[in-house]
């Protein structure tokens, strides 16, 4: 697995609680994981300050998933 | 019985009546203050007499870019930001028919948009802390109205509403917001009034006096309290029983 997709799977653990084994690729953060919307701007948020980056309000609408997220930051961190 | 050691506060109008007082309320349960205003000198002579956890952060509230660094020059000088008393406000009074567009917008600018900048900004810190507490000083006329006020008591109503929002949308991360709703309070602004003046105000309020800015003061530092940890999204009327429809 690659750095960026280690932090965020770090990110996500401890943020939402859950066990490493189940954030997977596909796993959507709201529907697999129990993250409410709050939870995923504060995730947006701590991605934007682990990698030093802006993700504006259209691209966060479209991480949905753990694999989403690891997709977008590869792009532009 | 209420102890703010080592929570950092952020008080905007700090120079006036009763953003003053509150500064002092919160100061001496342990908080550190950032005190906010437009006026450096009764910002610094208040810092000068409390002490070394006060900190000067002058900040025009009409100028929304300098708003926005407000909440990062708190932050910087005080470690975090735990506490934020939206009480800084202004007034534009005219009759409805004669107000100017101008009148209008720079009441809402300073008394909701400000206000919402600067709980947006607030917000990050706060999350990431799970704890905060907004207290936003409102008034009576943003329930009653008043006649010649229509911008403000729209700024205020509007204050109730967005802080009830914000309330339901953060109460999970142990952030509440409430508001305080001070009546007739005795500030520099009220010692204007006349004698006659006062009687007709007095007639509505059945403890038969005005407000004390150190009343007010107590109700926002309850407010801040852990001990108020289960109060969200409603208001604290300060009024002397005053307007109770």
């Amino acid at each position: 697995m690659s750095d960026i997709a280690d932090r965020v799977k770090k990110i996500v653990v401890e943020h939402l609680g859950v066990e490493a084994e189940k954030v997977t690729e596909t796993a959507s953060f709201i529907d697999d994981l129990g993250a409410d919307s709050l939870d995923t701007v504060e995730l947006v948020m701590a991605f934007e300050e682990e990698f030093g980056i802006e993700i504006p309000d259209d691209a966060a609408e479209t991480i949905q998933t753990f694999g989403d997220a690891v997709k977008f930051i590869s792009s532009a961190a | 019985m209420f102890d703010l050691t080592g929570k950092c506060a952020l008080v905007t109008g700090a120079s006036g009546g009763i953003g003053g007082e509150i500064a002092r309320a919160l100061y001496a349960a342990g908080a550190t203050v950032g005190l906010s205003g437009t006026r450096l000198e009764p910002l610094q002579a208040l810092a000068a007499e409390l002490g070394e956890r006060a900190h000067v952060l002058p900040c025009n509230l009409s100028d929304l870019a300098a708003v926005d660094e407000l909440i990062k020059q708190a932050t910087t000088a005080m470690g975090s930001l735990d506490i934020l008393v939206n009480n800084a406000g202004i007034t534009r009074d005219n009759l409805f028919m004669r107000m100017s567009d101008e009148e209008w917008q720079s009441v809402i600018d300073v008394n909701l948009t400000a206000t919402f900048r600067l709980m947006r900004g607030a917000l990050r810190g706060m999350m990431k802390a799970r704890w905060g507490r907004i207290i936003n000083i409102t008034s009576v006329v943003g329930h009653s109205g008043n006649p010649g006020q229509a911008n403000y008591a729209a700024a205020k109503a509007g204050t109730l509403a967005m802080s009830k929002s914000l309330a339901q949308e953060v109460a999970s991360r142990n952030i509440t917001v409430n508001c305080v709703a001070p009546g007739l309070i005795e500030t520099p602004m009220t010692e204007k009034l006349n004698d006659e003046q006062r009687a007709k105000i007095l007639v509505g309020v059945p403890a038969g006096r005005m407000g004390k800015p150190q009343e007010v003061a107590a109700g926002v530092l309850y407010l801040a309290s852990q001990e108020a940890a289960y109060i969200t999204g409603t208001t604290l009327h300060i009024n002397g029983g005053g307007d109770m429809s």
